[in-house]
């Protein structure tokens, strides 16, 4: 295995020994840049800067300080709600990475087989969700599983299994779940691309080499190509956290701003969108939907660091 | 290419020269509402008979999906870019946006004197010297069902709760229908459908509301939890999954033909008209014994106002006082029926369910629903918390009477009555 960092520079660095000493100003890094600079200034950075600095602003636009963050976790009832769709976000997050990325990660495996057929013809099916809208996706899962009308009733009982139907996303205890599992069927696509992509860059001398050292089918799975493909798993498991703590479109597709029944399905998306634009008679807060928002942003930027100095810092990267 | 440059040249000048009059007067007006079912209704029988006589002004009616209306137009107003006229959910809704300045005052509006103060009640302000919207129809509560399966299962009109479960249960035995047609997915259903329709029996309309407004009476009390327990008997009686039901499943559910009775209220009648294929009566909500005064929600439902920051101002005044006369009444009471005009002009309604619901105002006692006014002005919303308990209550997660003290435990959080 060549270890050998990329030394691309090398070959190119030579114009500068010729200039006569003052280097020209660089316009063109800064034109280029600025677009991109632009856009995200734009669009990113300045809401989200807005949005810290609303957040320290009561209803009636009074500067309250941190009144509404100190709201938000001693309200009893509020609090009770933010915890509620934490605790909900977390286990939303930890049903993405125990069914969605490792399905993803064997889908990737078996579509990196060599040996089978129709593989584009699997890759494209198993993508399509990912590209369906939120909307169209909540809509058509919540008809598939409708007690009135879906079909999966009718599929189950003619299977004979039709006694274990529920109302899985009308009951508390199995909404957020059966939410979840929705939303692992529309992006199992995204883990399996990625992984995809990181199996087929493993280059043939490496699994050569392998099967010459006896080393073939699951063995080969677990000691070669696995440890090479976990940046790309780690990749995906920070982009899982980032998407699951934003989540907010398909539980409001599917359940409405209420996120029912009885909130078993708010996360901190929906309690942000309730609390910020108000919800049938409750007024809107922007300040305190602000709160939320800031600790959204708080959390997920902790997540991220966690990830970036904890794991990917220890994370062995192998380049051929 | 002359002709063109003439043309371009004519209508410079006449933009430059002629700012004045022609293009002051043709002012389009823009609609916000949350009716997306009343569209046809609105383009094709509202607008025109108003634009008939009042030649200048255009009307462009622009509803957004009822659910986001009231996030969508805060959002709108906030950024100045809402329509000109603006239709006004009642009491602390429309009240907070006039407080913040996005109302425009129509107190002394032209034809606001139509209105009774019961009627203007939910676009005033508390001390009622302002109103800020023209009341433009009330909604009234009760149950729509199927005449043909009443007929075949040889059935009558139940009058007592008694005589409504004898009836429910003669249902359920047959088998051939789904008793009752509710589910609680959308949680708003069980407690505007459901509490909301049978409760005034159990509080004496009025008369409860305003002592739980006052503090002289709780959500605790009996009057306020049987409705709930009612609420928690019809279980048995919802289809399979109710859990999972939709507002939109139920009304399938009855217009299909598959359940027999719809607890509804009256904004169903014109699509249940075109929608069902069988002949449908209504009852109002049953009197817990036989002699009983009769309380129906007669809920004041949809206003109607103007955005102060609208540039058209004097149109869209135009416009309400229009609204306020006895001619969109008429139109409005036979093109929307289920929506009742609020105002004191006579109009005359012609479909037979949105008759029989009428008619049961002079029989019942009117009341409106108990959160709406000044109940939901604090966090937590007694209205969102009584989906949500309602919802809990019917799927049997809830007890009435734990129900009833979360309830009044949230409202004591925020809500001191006035003293007496």
């Amino acid at each position: 295995m060549t270890l050998g960092l990329a030394d691309g520079g090398g070959h190119c660095v030579t114009t500068s020994d010729t200039s006569t000493g003052r280097r020209p100003r660089r316009w063109h890094i800064a034109v280029f840049l600025a677009p991109a600079v632009a856009v995200y200034s734009a669009f990113m950075i300045i809401p989200l800067v807005s949005t810290l600095y609303q957040s320290f602003f009561s209803k009636e636009w009074d500067f309250v300080g941190l009144g509404n963050f100190v709201q938000l976790f001693t309200d009893p009832r509020l609090s009770a709600s933010f915890w509620n769709a934490l605790g909900n976000n977390f286990y939303f997050f930890v049903i993405h990475m125990i069914v969605q990325n490792p399905i993803g990660i064997l889908l990737a495996a078996l579509l990196s087989n060599p040996r089978l057929r129709l593989r584009g013809f699997y890759r494209t099916v198993f993508f399509i969700p990912t590209i369906l809208s939120f909307v169209i996706v909540g809509f058509v899962w919540k008809l598939i599983l409708s007690p009135t009308w879906g079909i999966s009733k009718t599929l189950m009982n003619s299977v004979g299994i039709g006694w274990l139907y529920q109302p899985w996303l009308g009951k508390e205890e199995s909404a957020l779940t059966t939410l979840a599992l929705i939303s692992n069927w529309q992006f199992i696509g995204i883990p399996m691309m990625l992984i995809y992509a990181a199996l087929l860059s493993i280059p043939d001398e490496v699994i050569e080499a392998a099967e010459c050292d006896g080393i073939t089918g699951w063995a080969q799975f677990w000691k070669i190509q696995l440890p090479l493909v976990l940046p790309a798993i780690g990749i995906i498991s920070i982009l899982t956290f980032v998407g699951n703590f934003n989540a907010f479109d398909l539980i409001y597709a599917a359940q409405g701003a209420q996120a029912g029944p009885n909130f078993s399905t708010d996360l901190l998306g929906t309690l942000l969108f309730r609390t910020f634009f108000g919800a049938q008679l409750q007024l809107g807060d922007r300040g305190l939907g602000s709160a939320i928002a800031a600790v959204m942003f708080l959390i997920i930027l902790i997540g991220v660091c966690i990830y970036l100095f904890g794991v990917q810092t220890r994370l062995r990267r192998y380049q051929f | 290419m002359h002709f063109k440059t003439l043309m371009l040249a004519g209508s410079a000048l006449a933009l430059a020269a002629g700012m004045g009059q022609a293009f002051a007067q043709d002012v389009t007006l823009t609609i916000e509402s949350w009716r997306t079912d009343d569209l046809a209704i609105w383009q094709d029988k509202i607008i025109p008979a108003f634009e008939a006589s009042h030649p200048g002004i255009k009307v462009v009616f622009s509803p957004t999906a009822p659910t986001e209306y009231n996030a969508a137009l805060n959002a709108k107003l906030e950024g100045g870019s809402a329509g000109d006229i603006v239709t006004c959910r009642p009491f602390d809704v429309s009240l907070g946006l006039f407080d913040q300045g996005y109302l425009a005052d129509l107190t002394g509006l032209d034809g606001m004197e139509n209105f009774s103060p019961v009627a203007k009640a939910a676009w005033s302000t508390d001390d009622q010297s302002k109103t800020f919207c023209v009341p433009m129809g009330a909604v009234i509560h009760g149950f729509i069902y199927n005449k043909d399966a009443f007929d075949a299962l040889g059935l009558t009109e139940p009058k007592t709760v008694a005589e409504f479960h004898a009836v429910l249960d003669a249902i359920k035995a047959d088998g051939t229908y789904i008793p009752l047609a509710m589910g609680t997915n959308d949680q708003w259903e069980a407690a505007t459908m459901g509490y909301q329709n049978i409760g005034p029996t159990y509080w004496k309309g009025e008369e409860g509301r305003l002592a739980l407004i006052a503090g002289t009476e709780k959500l605790t009390d009996p009057e306020w939890v049987e409705p709930y327990a009612e609420l928690a008997s019809w279980k048995p009686y919802l289809g399979d999954g109710f859990e999972a039901q939709t507002y939109s499943d139920s009304q399938n559910l009855f217009t299909l033909g598959r359940a027999a009775i719809y607890p509804a209220g009256s904004w169903e009648i014109a699509g249940f008209n075109t929608n069902a294929d069988f002949k449908m009566g209504a009852f109002p909500p049953p009197v817990v014994n036989a002699g009983d005064t009769c309380y129906i929600s007669d809920h004041t439902d949809i206003g109607i106002g103007a955005n102060a920051a609208s540039p058209n101002l004097e149109a869209a005044k135009t416009f309400l006082s229009w609204v306020a006369s006895s001619e969109f009444g008429t139109i409005e009471a036979n093109a929307l029926p289920g929506f009742y005009p609020l105002s004191t002009e006579p109009v005359t309604i012609e479909d037979p369910l949105a008759q029989e619901f009428a008619s049961w105002r002079s029989e019942c006692e009117p009341t409106i629903r108990s959160t709406y006014a000044i109940l939901s002005r604090g966090t937590p919303n007694l209205e969102n918390e009584t989906w949500n308990a309602s919802a809990q209550v019917i799927k049997g997660l809830e007890t009435p009477e734990a129900a009833g003290a979360r309830l009044q435990d949230g409202l004591n959080a925020w809500y001191k009555p006035a003293a007496m």
